[in-house]
């Protein structure tokens, strides 16, 4: 995988399969980028199971937070990862002795760690570096284009309303891909 | 599809017309619905939370944000290839909001001499009474930027191509000295559009716009835009507090680690326009956003036409000078091929050797021209400043500000070329 930009489709193929995220480095502080992101995808319709040893048994938003994924009781597709590159690596290592092994190693917007892609890689898994899911979601559901972003993203088909309230909106089934603008 | 076409990058013309309008989600119509509202009703109580706490995107109150409005700023983003856009009620609102998110009392920015009158109005006058203090520069000399940095400098402001004088400024120059002193380049490309020139491409960090004028291009609605380049890094020293210092107004969060390359559009939006509020009407974004549509072919006629008209001046007898950076023997010529190389635009200033009187008479015999204080209408427009805009000044003011009394501005349109040249012989011969 080109880690430099990656095309929408593996984005979309990835937040369209995934269906458990761990969030390794979760906050409970409300004002910080990991609690957005938490709250975010929940309300979207992810399991996000939050990992945090110094919160471990506390529950945030109705889930149970954890010290470490071994400690996860079920099977885990995603680890988002919001600690720092130099401390990426033992986390993808700690990852890839679950059973079953995750599918998708995440790291979050300016986070970045090649070493730890390559091990995630050669084990079967995708990986995404320095990018956000939240934000990904957003673009690729278009709901990111309320706030003036530039979603990269044209299509003549109607964005998909995931229903539960107005401002929720789907990612399409992923079949039809629109061409990604600049 | 292949993955060679799902991953096609779309040309200019497609992302005019396609960029930011999807079709509505809950109708399907698939022009831009205009959503004249003031307000979006919330789905529960939960929802109106994460929406006034940045943790959703989504719509609250139209000064914060509008769909149709959306459409618009992803729009523009798209075309001038920033991360995100912010469209606001007039190209003077958006250069206050830039400035404010930018500025604190007492800091100081550079901006070029050759800008809008109004700008430096704008600059001179009410950014003083708040404390933001503009420090001169002169174009033609890019010196004159690098001596003006001190360390309270947080940004530099230019245009692509200045109105009116057919200045063609030297954006990759600059942008290197906003680098080396750590600040923004910000880039009014209101007079080029980013059909003829793209400022971030040569290093801008913000793209500011009047889009009252070529991008809504009818003359039919007051606009301005704010573009992100998603180029800075607001956090490395620390400078500019509404970026990198958590804010008390949204319960700690520091918007640059929140939102990346394109915090700064969301600064300017949910500080700035929020609490200043010169809020778009989505009317006029709809207006604008449909004129954008055409951009391209308008701007193309324009340029050929203006090309046209100040090639027949400089062989009139009653002209004594045309200043146009598409013509070979300008001064800017060699700039304008570098940053618009498909054409310079639809605006010049020409000096009749008649003086004041010419100028006067010429305005006052043109019938297809209108005589008014614009630029970028398909209409062809005229204005002589020195007997309206720049009235006021001493005669050596007007001369200063390039409004001398032989000073006639024109904003050709995209009209049949012969009769736009034949209106101004008309003018021209009056008796
Ligand atoms: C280059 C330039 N910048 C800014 C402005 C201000 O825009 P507005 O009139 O939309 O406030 C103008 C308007 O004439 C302009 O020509």
């Amino acid at each position: 995988m080109n880690h430099d930009s990656y095309p929408d489709a593996y984005i979309r193929g990835i937040l369209n399969t995934v269906k458990t995220i761990a969030m390794v480095g979760f906050s409970p502080n409300t004002a910080r980028p990991s609690y957005f992101a938490f709250k975010y995808l929940i309300e979207r319709g992810f399991k996000v199971i939050p990992i945090n040893p110094g919160h471990a048994g506390k529950e945030f938003l109705g889930q149970t937070c954890y010290a470490a994924l071994a400690d996860v009781p079920e099977p885990i597709d995603m680890v988002d990862i919001f600690r720092a590159p130099q401390f990426v690596t033992p986390i993808v290592e700690e990852a890839l002795k679950l059973t079953p092994k995750p599918q998708v190693i995440w790291m979050q917007l300016t986070i970045r760690n090649d070493e730890a892609a390559k091990l995630a890689e050669d084990a079967g898994l995708k990986v995404v570096m320095d990018r956000c899911p939240k934000i990904e979601y957003g673009r690729l559901s278009s709901e990111i284009s309320w706030m003036g972003i530039n979603s990269r993203t044209l299509s003549s088909r109607r964005a998909q309303n995931l229903g539960g309230g107005f401002q929720r909106m789907g990612l399409g089934q992923g079949k039809k891909e629109e061409p990604s603008g600049s | 599809m292949t993955m060679a076409d799902a991953e096609r990058i779309p040309g200019f013309n497609t992302l005019a017309i396609h960029a930011g309008a999807k079709p509505d989600p809950t109708t399907g119509a698939r022009a831009t619905p205009i959503y004249q509202t003031t307000s979006f009703v919330f789905d529960d109580v939960d929802h109106a939370a994460s929406l006034f706490g940045l943790q959703a995107f989504g719509n609250i109150y139209t000064r914060i944000g509008n769909p149709t409005c959306a459409v618009l700023e992803e729009r523009v983003a798209a075309l001038e290839g920033g991360t995100a856009g912010l469209a606001v009620a007039s190209g003077h609102a958006a250069q206050v909001i830039v400035m404010q998110t930018l500025l604190v009392p007492g800091d100081e920015f550079i901006a070029s001499k050759k800008l809008y009158g109004g700008s430096i109005n704008q600059f001179n006058h009410a950014f003083k009474s708040f404390g933001w203090n503009v420090v001169w520069a002169d174009p033609d000399d890019l010196s004159s930027f690098e001596t003006a940095v001190t360390p309270k400098t947080k940004a530099i402001f230019i245009e692509s191509i200045a109105n009116p004088g057919g200045v063609v400024t030297d954006i990759e120059a600059i942008g290197k000295i906003a680098r080396k002193a750590n600040v923004p380049l910000i880039v009014d490309n209101t007079l080029a559009t980013p059909y003829l020139c793209k400022p971030i491409e040569y290093g801008a960090d913000i793209v500011v716009h009047s889009l009252t004028k070529f991008l809504g291009g009818h003359g039919n609605s007051i606009g301005g835009m704010i573009v992100d380049a998603g180029t800075f890094n607001w956090s490395r020293d620390k400078k500019y507090p509404m970026l990198c210092e958590p804010r008390p107004e949204y319960s700690g969060i520091v918007l640059h680690e929140t939102f990346g390359n394109f915090a700064f559009a969301i600064a300017c939006r949910v500080l700035g326009l929020r609490d200043l509020g010169p809020a778009l009407s989505p009317f006029n974004a709809f207006l604008i956003s449909t004129g954008i549509e055409t951009l391209p072919l308008r701007m193309q006629r324009h340029s050929d036409n203006a090309l046209a008209v100040a090639t027949w001046l400089t062989q009139r007898p009653e002209v004594a000078w045309v200043s146009y950076s598409g013509l070979p023997s300008d001064k800017y010529h060699s700039l304008a091929q570098k940053y618009c190389p498909k054409g310079c635009g639809a605006v010049m200033t020409v000096g009749l050797k008649g003086g004041y009187d010419a100028g006067v008479k010429l305005v006052s015999n043109v019938k297809l021209f209108s005589h008014l204080a614009n630029i970028g209408d398909t209409r062809s427009l005229i204005i002589h400043p020195a007997s309206t805009t720049h009235k006021q000044l001493s005669d050596a003011q007007k001369v200063q500000a390039g409004a001398g009394p032989d000073v006639v501005r024109l904003s050709i349109g995209i009209e049949d070329k012969e009769d736009i040249i034949a209106d101004l012989e008309l003018g021209l011969t009056a008796k």
